[in-house]
């Protein structure tokens, strides 16, 4: 994400919903105020949301462009390989300090190590690493984020 | 609410239900406030023909999410320090989800404490899901 990042309380709101959190330190600003937190924060998660802002991400549908879906066809565009694609494998997040309504963020991503490993369930794994540091406003440094993908070389067994 | 060292001890756990039979709606939510809008989460048709998996399953983030509440339950609000998992098998609609967390060390730095957590979420069947650690700050 080199696009802007703006934190909204409304898309708190939303991702709170979204990962069953009722804590109303997400949702009610008054009732935020008289927390520790003294004022809405958002859940520790919440930058995953910055695909929403990152104007290449390839797991959104571009509008007027063929989407992978189903739609007509199970899928809209030819298979690609790897099968299911890339999925997530691990992700850590090292907080600075907690989300606010009104930051703006933006990030700075570097590509980390690839490591490959055959797998019973899955074939080869290839993974990557991601390192992503979300700076806010003042371009001080807010969450430190390490993500790890996989792609497998066929679906995973069950 | 907020954790103090003095009412924990190592070796403490704590668990919490974090997703009682997950539905394919939630996963749609998350998929909606997240911006993940891979089809293996939310499109039954392209996961079954196209992905060659049973059904359509959550977002990895759905269950770090998820899990997450527990902990911020536990520690209180903006007190979280670092959290990492890894995801060790998929989460299915109808999964329940339940996060135990172990209190491995409490520490004091500087004047401030500090509880690390091992954090593990299983699903009903006793299959785990999530396992990683997180650290936050606690009061004496």
């Amino acid at each position: 994400m080199s696009d802007q990042f703006p934190v909204e309380a409304g898309h708190i709101m939303l991702f709170a919903r979204s990962i069953g959190d009722k804590n109303q330190v997400y949702y009610d600003s008054n009732y935020a105020l008289t927390t520790e937190a003294q004022g809405i924060i958002a859940p520790p998660t919440f930058v995953a949301a910055s695909a929403q802002f990152d104007e290449g991400y390839s797991l959104r549908p571009k509008i007027g462009e063929p989407w992978f879906g189903s739609g007509k066809t199970p899928t809209g565009i030819e298979k690609q390989e790897g099968g299911s694609g890339g999925l997530h494998a691990e992700q850590h997040y090292e907080y600075h300090r907690h989300l606010r309504p009104g930051d703006i963020l933006h990030s700075v991503v570097k590509e980390g190590e690839k490591w490959e490993r055959e797998s019973k369930r899955a074939g080869k794994l290839k993974f990557s690493e991601t390192i992503t540091e979300y700076y806010d406003q003042n371009d001080e440094l807010v969450i430190t984020a390490r993500s790890v993908g996989v792609v497998t070389e066929r679906p995973i067994d069950q | 609410m907020t954790l103090k060292a003095s009412d924990i001890s190592e070796g403490q756990e704590f668990s919490e239900v974090v997703a009682e039979n997950l539905t394919r709606t939630q996963i749609v939510q998350y998929a909606g406030s997240s911006g993940d809008y891979n089809p293996i989460h939310t499109d039954e048709v392209y996961t079954k023909e196209i992905a060659g998996y049973p059904s359509v399953f959550a977002h990895g983030m759905l269950s770090m999410g998820a899990t997450g509440v527990a902990i911020t339950n536990l520690v209180g609000d903006g007190r979280l320090t670092k959290y990492g998992v890894r995801f060790v098998n998929q989460v299915w609609p109808g999964d329940t989800l339940t996060t135990t967390l172990s209190v491995e060390s409490i520490r004091e730095d500087g004047g401030q404490f500090y509880v690390d957590l091992i954090v593990s979420t299983s699903n009903q069947d006793g299959r785990e899901v999530v396992r990683g650690s997180a650290t936050a700050k606690i009061d004496p």
